[in-house]
């Protein structure tokens, strides 16, 4: 016997009805694949191109608390504004953001990279320097490959000096359609 | 000193025990009424979930919480002049089991403080979150029923 499909839903709803979970989660269709997107309280915790939850979960633990559950419906807002975002109809994500965890420096990385807009491209240096650390560029290049916001913290904007694509995490071939669907490529 | 089992993410809990609880929840008040005492089972899990020391026996502590919320939806089925109460279907768990003949007579709370103690060794915030109430009560409920458990050995 397994849990009817109907009481299973009931609780997940309830739960986050009551707000008694730390993080929601689902999975969101996506033309790069399916994306695992969970959101806490404070706003979108993670952002995964890796559809198996065991280690995101793990990370969404670290960052929002133990409770982590799924929950279509909590994650409804993040999914609409991604499907917009892929259906060409959205160029800037309103999404609230959960930082908790990241050193400073990430921080003020992540809030200059989220300034780089929709259909451009910065460089690893020049991001650097807008945080005040023109020699870090090394340094940001790994908060871009850590990055646990990625299409919503457009880490696929920025590329190496000589315009090579450099790298991504989720895989070069995700930074190329995202950089054509934003008509960059 | 062994490493704390660390708390694993709450979806992973519930998937590897939600199938269990509801089994049990069905054998003691029947299909029809299971399905709320599941869903305030895993609520309670939820809420208590945070205090956890450690990610040691969470399926004995997710079934204590079970048997206990059928234990408060009988009672309230006998308060509201229901039809009487079918008898409570023992599990077969080999240290429930050893303690549940000698703990039978207890009080429902006293009984599953014992247990949970004696039986399987949990900690007292865990019993505390199992029974819905604080860590110094779960101990009071513990040691009063050890205390009326002497009393009955020892005559």
């Amino acid at each position: 016997m397994t849990v009817p499909h109907d009481l299973d839903r009931r609780f997940r709803e309830a739960a986050a009805a009551l707000r008694l979970v730390d993080a929601s989660f689902d999975i969101v269709e996506s033309p790069l694949g399916p994306l695992l997107v969970a959101v806490s309280d404070r706003g979108l915790a993670a952002v995964s191109y890796d559809p198996k939850p065991e280690a995101a979960l793990e990370r969404i633990a670290r960052i929002a608390g133990p409770r982590v559950l799924r929950s279509p419906r909590a994650v409804e807002e993040a999914r609409r504004e991604l499907d917009e975002y892929f259906a060409g109809r959205r160029r800037v994500f309103d999404l609230a953001l959960d930082l908790r965890g990241l050193a400073s420096f990430t921080v003020s990385v992540l809030g200059e990279l989220a300034r780089v807009p929709y259909g451009t491209t910065t460089t690893y240096g020049a991001l650097a320097a807008r945080v005040g650390r023109p020699r870090s560029a090394r340094a940001v290049g790994t908060v871009m490959n850590r990055n646990r916001l990625p299409i919503v913290l457009p880490c696929h904007r920025v590329v190496g000096s000589g315009g090579d694509l450099v790298g991504y995490a989720g895989g070069l071939e995700r930074k190329v359609a995202l950089l054509q669907l934003e008509g960059v490529l | 000193m062994m490493q704390a089992v660390a708390i694993p993410p709450f979806e992973r809990f519930y998937e590897q025990h939600r199938d269990e609880v509801l089994r049990l929840l069905r054998r003691r008040l029947g299909a029809a009424r299971a399905d709320d005492a599941f869903q305030e089972t895993f609520l309670r899990a939820l809420q208590a979930y945070p205090r956890l020391a450690h990610g040691e026996h969470l399926r004995a502590w997710v079934l204590t919480i079970a048997r206990n919320v059928a234990v408060d939806a009988l009672r309230r089925q006998r308060a509201d002049g229901g039809e009487p109460a079918e008898q409570a279907v023992e599990d077969r768990r080999p240290a429930y089991r050893e303690l549940a003949g000698l703990t039978d007579g207890l009080p429902p709370k006293e009984r599953a403080a014992v247990v949970l103690r004696y039986g399987y060794d949990l900690p007292y915030d865990q019993i505390a979150a199992a029974l819905g109430s604080s860590e110094g009560a779960a101990r009071q409920a513990a040691s009063t029923g050890v205390r009326r458990l002497r009393r009955r050995i020892t005559p």
